[in-house]
């Protein structure tokens, strides 16, 4: 199962490769990691997705929190929460695919940020799933390349509306 | 506050932290260090080792014979790799040992200056944590962290990699008063709501079990540990890093789990209805590696300090992570003043085992076994000298027959199983603990390994005892050459060694060998109560096996029990 893991860290050289090691020792694979300084300029935050298994998640957590650099951890995923991702994608941008290419990004709420005489770069901002429908949308006008800054997430302030229904 | 250079700073904060004895070589990057050194040799003893490998591992026997943090000080780059086993092993074991490195100055870092490694990168998946200090300023603080993060929670090894400017370079010296790290909170008390649950587990059972480990010696949980068992009349078992633990002359006690254990202590494992785990990480070594199968009947209540060892190989019914002393404190309040428990059957059964197949070894013919030489030797050190083993079967039969009887006098390296730990790191024993008695008990493949540690010996005028069983092989690579590879005898043999006589004495030391059964006691006698460095040789069988085994992937009540032509199957050798 997909899992996006939160974690605040000493904001320090030689931390950000502590927990990708932790990955690679292990043999785990991390889908997506983004980091930056928190409000607080001596913390980060990380927010990374990995998949696995109850148990691997459990270690993973377990292994994070032991970490001298490692001030809290938090799996987002038991949580509901908001997980927000950026797209850059340069078009290739003829006279067939030019206002297809505007159209599509208009019902996407994408921006164009460049223009060139053989391209459009837009972006987007959304979860996985609207950028993923969004490039195989593109695809078949011809992309010229991609950036994805992988997810960031935070848990949302009210966690119980989701659950109010399981509750006995 | 006074101004001082970074070297001095070292010094001062090591007397600070209240060290004694310091583990090392110089070299080019920490020559301002050795250059003040002198004006602390008061306070702080110096051993100048042969190779840092050597040096860390006495600093870890120290670590692990005193339960105080053990120091290394040595260069960069070639000098900082040579350490990387000996730290490896002190994680894999807990042990507390803080390494100091010198390293190129930072403007040059990441420059492939001469001598330059990347320590910190190196070490830090075998290292509790490590630091870079970048300012001379830093340096007591990133000191006394060490020391503490080394020394509390679960202990472990820590490295400082200092630069040489920062050496030399001059500062206010201030040292914080506290050390406060705000990602690094280890707990000490168990939940006291788990804690409960567990008492009610364990007087609801019928056949429970103490599964004790390493985490009770680094906690110092010995006496907390005889009153629970004793109160509660239960079984105790100890892995290899357990021993010592709690006495082996005890009646409770039903000898070593695991691999090599008794196969009381694994049948009564794999049979009961409870397992009480403290300070021990059902690794495969002590389960047997079949983790599925693992005492299929059991409840398991897990204490631990390292809450990352929950649930990894064995899920467990009744976790509670904190330190191993201070929960046996809060069981040993809940026991109630009568206990109803009828353990009769339970021990029975124990007794049982114990009978069927007792730890044994058979002395005939002209050759010395092993065995017999352990036996010995705890018969005539009454199991109370401080016995440091190395690695492979002469390591088994120490745990087997050496009727250890007090926590921190059976050094081993269980984790790693490193090769040529057990000599240096029994000099640091002897460091941490002159008066008494300790025994370096290696075979003569792992005594190879730091042999050139003798010159320190002699050097520090150590009043160390080495016992080196020759067998001329690597015996448990033939011994599982025998069993699992049709006796294809591979790289096992040793056609060259030294006189192992002759190199004692080259290096100033007393060398005596034994080559008979009859004489082996005496010469034995001769050469634990000679004064000094005395090496003592001892010819044995190559071919004698370690027995109980449990062939790696199989679960506790699946034991190979003695030597047999009957071929051995086994369906998986992954966790070889």
């Amino acid at each position: 199962m997909r899992h996006t893991i939160s974690i605040l860290v000493d904001n320090e050289p030689g931390v950000l490769a502590r927990i990708a090691g932790l990955f690679s020792a292990r043999g785990f694979n991390i889908e997506s990691l983004c980091v930056a300084e928190t409000l607080d300029p001596t913390t980060s935050r990380i927010t990374l997705v990995t998949s696995g298994d109850d148990w691997i998640i459990d270690q993973i957590i377990k292994r994070f929190n032991n970490m001298i650099n490692v001030i809290k951890v938090q799996d987002l995923t038991e949580l509901t929460h908001v997980e927000r991702e950026m797209l850059l994608v340069r078009m290739e941008a003829t006279t067939e695919t030019r206002a297809e290419i505007l159209r599509t990004a208009d019902i996407f709420r994408a921006r164009v940020v460049d223009v060139g005489p053989k391209s459009y770069t837009l972006e987007l901002t959304g979860d996985k799933e609207k950028i993923t429908a969004f490039l195989e949308l593109l695809r078949p006008m011809g992309i010229k390349e991609i950036a994805r800054t992988g997810s960031v997430a935070l848990a949302r302030e009210i966690q119980n509306y989701a659950k109010i229904g399981d509750k006995k | 506050m006074a101004r001082m250079i970074g070297a001095e700073m070292f010094f001062h904060t090591l007397i600070d932290q209240g060290v004694e004895v310091i583990f090392g070589l110089p070299g080019g990057y920490v020559l301002k260090v050795y250059d003040v050194m002198p004006k602390y040799s008061k306070s702080i003893k110096h051993v100048l080792s042969r190779h840092e490998q050597g040096a860390t591992h006495m600093a870890d026997g120290y670590a692990r014979a005193s339960g105080r943090p053990g120091v290394v000080l040595c260069t960069s780059g070639p000098a900082a790799t040579n350490t990387v086993t000996g730290i490896a092993t002190a994680q894999m074991d807990s042990s507390p040992v803080v390494v100091f490195t010198g390293q190129v100055p930072t403007p040059y870092l990441g420059s492939d200056a001469f001598q330059e490694a990347d320590h910190i990168g190196i070490t830090r998946p075998c290292t509790k944590h490590n630091y870079l200090v970048r300012k001379t300023a830093d340096l007591p603080r990133a000191m006394k962290e060490a020391f503490h993060i080394a020394s509390t929670g679960r202990p472990g090894p820590v490295l400082v990699d200092m630069p040489k400017d920062v050496l030399i370079g001059e500062d206010e010296f201030v040292i914080p008063e506290e050390v406060n790290i705000r990602g690094y909170k280890p707990s000490t008390k168990g939940h006291p709501g788990q804690v409960k649950r567990a008492m009610e587990m364990i007087l609801s059972a019928k056949r429970p079990i103490i599964f004790g480990g390493g985490g009770l010696i680094w906690s110092n949980a010995s006496e907390e540990l005889k009153e629970f068992a004793r109160r509660l009349q239960i079984p105790v078992t100890l892995t290899l890093m357990g021993l010592g633990a709690y006495p082996a002359n005890d009646p409770l006690f039903i000898s070593m789990l695991g691999m090599h254990g008794s196969y009381g202590a694994n049948m009564a494992v794999h049979e009961s209805d409870l397992i009480i785990s403290i300070g021990a990480r059902f690794d495969d070594r002590a389960t047997g590696g079949n983790f599925a199968k693992f005492a299929p009947n059991a409840k398991i209540i897990h204490v631990d300090i390292d809450p990352s060892t929950i649930d990894k190989n064995i899920r467990v019914h009744c976790p509670i992570v904190g330190d191993a002393r201070l929960i046996l404190r809060q069981l040993i309040e809940l026991i109630p003043a009568e206990i109803k428990a009828d353990r009769r059957e339970w021990f029975g059964r124990i007794a049982q085992w114990a009978k069927e197949h007792p730890l044994t070894y058979r002395q005939e013919g002209d050759k010395i076994k092993t065995p017999f030489v352990i036996d010995a030797l705890s018969k005539i050190t009454k199991g109370e000298a401080i016995i440091v083993s190395d690695v492979g079967q002469h390591q088994m039969w120490v745990a087997q027959f050496y009727k250890f009887t007090r926590p921190r006098t059976h050094i081993t390296s269980g984790g790693l199983g490193t090769m040529g730990f057990g000599f240096p790191a029994a000099m640091g024993a002897k460091f941490a603990r002159p008066d008494e008695l300790v025994v370096s008990v290696a075979g003569d493949g792992s005594f190879q390994m730091n042999m050139q540690e003798l010159a320190t010996a002699v050097e520090n005028r150590m009043d160390l005892k080495i016992i080196v069983l020759n067998n001329r092989h690597h015996g448990m690579v033939r011994q599982w050459q025998t069993m699992f590879f049709n006796k294809n005898y591979s790289a096992s043999y040793f056609e060259v060694l030294p006189d192992f006589v002759k190199l004692a004495e080259s290096f100033g030391a007393k060398g005596i060998k034994v080559t008979r059964p009859d004489k082996l006691e005496a010469t034995l006698k001769e050469g634990l109560y000679t004064e000094g460095v005395v090496l003592m040789e001892v010819v044995v069988d190559h071919e004698e096996m370690v027995y109980p085994m449990i062939a790696p992937g199989g679960a506790m009540n699946e034991m190979i029990l003695e030597d047999t032509e009957t071929k051995i199957t086994v369906e998986s050798v992954d966790m070889a």
